[in-house]
């Protein structure tokens, strides 16, 4: 592909993400509009994330690319594929040795390290969009902190459900100030977000860039008479034997019998074998 | 004992393999050529060119072979070919007064300046399949006119215009956005819904337009004017001094004029709604103009009626159709993790229900 | 245009910008911390580091203020036409470049509006040291304290103040760089 520029975009496009990216790691939570590029793959699949990688990879950097937790997952080796022929970058499936990573739906188990980047694949980046469809409104209403939608909606689900009605996209409040949608990690995820790594999130359809610099303060919405629970398979890892981690839960059989695996595929081989970060 | 099914990369490139395979089909049947495709399913060629934003009939019919015939992944392609391409600057704005006309029709007057002109249209054709296609294809010649059109025939909304009767689009010298560099803002400025409208989706933009016309958000709109054909482009050149023609694009015009009561803010007259489109895309222009006057309602002081194609959010939001598909198609990908966290809460909430209520039958 | 506008450029502009860009990233995200940027030769006196960052981030769709010491012929030409950036007032600009001392005060800057924060000029300061001593730096980016040697500290808790409006800034001195975005809260102790 040699026809094409390192990483792709054109280095215009890349000043143009990049300055986005600063903005966003300089008002954290907050999402900066940037004039998304039509790639060549389709929107909702990763073109955010894709662009925001494309305009922070150097041709040092080691790259893992996961889809719900998974090295393997076609779109996660599709991906990986384009980088490698575009960016000529090296790739990794092992979270320790990734100074950039992309993801789709999860945050890797083993805890992230300064240094290392975490892009993350957004579909929707604004929180407030499923209960207020216009952009005009919402933007005014980040504006002026005015998230009590947001709220009314959590404790009309404590009132039906008991409890709150949402387990992945969970939303929080970043550095006291805006709120943020974490992409479709699975809740269980949201308290990883407090972390050493800088976290990076692209929306291509929506044009949204937003950013979390390392240790910033990030936390899930909830009420003092319920509070946040990050939820999991009350399980142990039927492989590694993991009891922290997020489980899939696999249909082995077609008697309908299932069982439960880690999601994160290199914690749990790295554990297999032995040589696992993250202890049990 | 489970083992996570491996092998995603050599899965991925079968699937090409075979993708290129049924592209091709029977290979008995001769392959088609670019040519073939560009002069004879031409209108296809010109609404992936009009969606693409990009003007080359050859790469359009590259990509449509490419695509199977699929035209918005034909479109998908090429929006993606052109995001690579570098940008050596802007044209003048089109003149499309001084088109080189294949077809101009208005509806508004019986005849005008210019002349009503039929061109290759299907108007008027009884849509009655033609077998002798299949068999050779040859239909005949049209005869040709001893007088060429002039290249240079007013506007009908000029002639409206110059007895007032027509809402004054004044010119202006501000350069217009790009949507394609600029992020969407909203609300935004016609010059970005128009451009919004042209690449957008064919089917989306005529379902609007037809809301209109059904009712909602009626704006009672006539073809004050159709144009189908080849402008210049040109292009300043700062070195020389002067702009020069770059080339020539084909472009359909649709001018609609509007009944108006008028408003608090504008007086009984006869509005407007534009459209411009790449290439002989004649539904497509016209949808456009009846999209376009619909969402002028707020610059010409008219109610808002909640008609989803007075919503500038959702008309904008929804028209493209390389994002909608992107979006719609996404949900095919893996969401097993999103799911689980469902079951689990699911789970829990039943637990807590179970625990609220009496169930309605004893438990075996 | 004089000849030394045509040099000093990235040799291989997508990979040296990509490593220098990481190094401005670094510094945006950890505030106070002090990167090494290379790749540029600007015309004096503008230092490495900041001739790099603005080849990094700046062209035709960033207008850019010289404060007055970098307002010479050379600078401007340079700056010209290797981002092709046009030169504006501090009060319409996205970047602006000059000693830290000549920015102040900082109200003639756009500091974003309610809606739109990122809107906001990010100023790059040449200073004469960077050292990890001196005020003390909180915030997003920072696991307790981070030290920085930084000149009027009153300019910067009113741009704190005005979070999440307000400028960001990249320090600069020599071949080295650091960050300190409006979210930083900075102190004497």
């Amino acid at each position: 592909m040699s026809e094409y520029n390192f990483a792709y975009l054109d280095e215009q496009t890349k000043r143009m993400i990049r300055r986005a990216i600063l903005k966003g790691l300089a008002v954290p939570g907050y999402q900066v509009p940037f004039a998304s590029r039509e790639m060549p793959m389709p929107y909702g699949w990763g073109t955010g994330g894709v662009q925001v990688s494309a305009a922070t990879l150097t041709p040092e950097d080691t790259l893992k690319v996961i889809d719900q937790g998974a090295d393997d997952t076609t779109n996660a080796i599709s991906i990986r594929r384009f980088f490698q022929k575009t960016a000529d970058v090296e790739v990794t499936e092992r979270t320790t040795e990734a100074s950039v990573i992309q993801t789709r739906h999860r945050i890797p188990e083993t805890e992230l390290k300064e240094g290392q980047i975490l892009v993350y694949q957004v579909p929707i980046p604004e929180p407030l969009r499923f209960l207020e469809p216009s952009e005009v409104e919402t933007r005014k209403m980040h504006a002026l902190e005015e998230y009590g939608l947001m709220h009314v909606k959590l404790y009309e689900d404590i009132s039906i459900h008991g409890a709150i009605a949402t387990s992945y996209a969970y939303p929080v409040k970043v550095e006291g100030r805006y709120l943020m949608d974490p992409s479709p990690i699975p809740k269980f995820d949201n308290p990883k977000m407090e972390m050493a790594a800088i976290q990076l999130f692209g929306a291509g359809r929506e044009q949204r860039i937003y950013a979390l610099p390392p240790y910033t303060r990030v936390v899930s919405l909830d009420f003092e008479d319920h509070p946040f629970d990050p939820g999991r398979a009350d399980h142990a890892c039927e492989l590694c034997g993991a009891e922290n981690s997020y489980l899939d839960e696999v249909i082995v059989n077609d008697r309908g019998e299932r069982m439960f695996v880690c999601s994160d595929t290199d914690f749990c081989e790295s554990r297999l074998n032995g040589n696992g970060e993250g202890g049990a | 004992m489970y083992v996570a099914v491996k092998g995603g990369e050599k899965a991925i490139e079968n699937a090409h393999l075979w993708l290129a395979e049924e592209r091709r089909g029977d290979p008995a049947v001769p392959e088609l050529g670019i040519g073939q495709i560009s002069e004879q399913l031409a209108l296809a060629v010109n609404r992936v060119m009009a969606e693409g934003s990009l003007f080359d009939p050859e790469l359009a019919a590259l990509a449509i072979k490419q695509s199977r015939g699929d035209l918005i992944e034909a479109v998908f392609l090429i929006r993606a070919y052109r995001t690579t391409l570098p940008r050596f600057g802007a044209s003048l704005p089109i003149e499309t007064g001084q088109m080189s006309c294949v077809r101009r029709i208005s509806a508004t007057f019986k005849d005008a300046p210019g002349g009503q002109v039929l061109g290759p249209t299907f108007d008027y054709t009884h849509r009655l399949l033609d077998f002798k296609l299949a068999a050779d294809g040859f239909v005949g010649e049209a005869e040709q006119s001893e007088t060429p059109l002039s290249d240079d025939i007013p506007h009908i909304a000029g002639y409206l215009n110059s007895e007032g009767l027509i809402q004054d689009e004044p010119e202006t010298d501000v350069e217009p956005g790009d949507l394609t560099r600029e992020p969407l803002e909203l609300p935004a400025s016609r010059d970005i819904r128009l451009q919004s409208l042209a690449r957008g989706d064919e089917g989306f933009v005529l379902g609007m337009a037809y809301s209109t016309q059904r009712g909602y958000a009626r704006n009672h709109a006539f073809v004050g004017e159709l144009r189908i054909g080849r402008v210049a482009v040109e292009m300043d050149i700062p070195e020389l001094g002067f702009s020069i023609e770059i080339g020539e694009i084909e472009v359909t015009e649709c001018e609609t004029v509007n009944q108006f009561r008028g408003s608090k803010v504008e007086p009984p007259q006869f509005t407007r709604g534009y459209g411009l489109v790449m290439g002989q895309s004649e539904r497509k222009s016209i949808a456009m103009a009846l999209v376009d006057r619909a969402l002028r309602w707020r610059e010409l002081g008219e109610d808002y009626l909640g008609a989803p194609v007075q919503d500038e959010e959702f008309v904008l939001h929804h028209a493209d159709s390389i994002q909608a598909t992107g979006f719609l198609e996404h949900i095919k990908l893996p969401h097993y993790v999103d799911f689980q966290s469902e079951l689990e809460l699911v789970r829990k909430l039943r637990r807590e229900a179970g625990r609220n209520h009496r169930p309605r039958e004893a438990a075996v | 245009m004089s000849e030394l506008a045509l040099q000093g450029g990235f040799n291989s502009p997508p990979e040296d910008a990509a490593r220098a860009f990481r190094s401005i990233m670094g510094a945006m995200a950890h505030p106070g911390r002090i990167f090494g940027i290379k790749g540029v030769n600007p015309p004096a006196p503008m230092s490495v580091a900041m001739g790099t960052i603005a080849l990094v981030l700046c062209d035709a769709d960033t207008p850019l203020a010289l404060m007055p010491s970098l307002d010479t012929v050379e600078v401007r030409s340079w700056i010209t036409f290797q981002t092709g950036a046009p030169i504006t007032a501090a009060g319409r600009a996205m970047f602006a470049l000059g000693q830290w001392r000549e920015m102040l005060p900082l109200g003639r800057f756009n500091r974003g509006e309610a809606e739109y924060p990122d809107r906001s000029a990010t100023l790059i300061a040449e200073c004469e040291t960077l050292k990890n001593s001196g005020l003390a730096l909180r915030g997003p980016g920072i696991r307790d304290v981070a030290r920085l040697s930084l000149a009027n500290l009153p300019a910067f808790q009113e741009n704190a103040a005005q979070f999440p409006l307000g400028v960001d800034f990249l320090f600069c001195s020599g071949t080295q760089i650091a960050g300190v975005p409006r979210t930083t809260r900075i102190s004497e102790v």
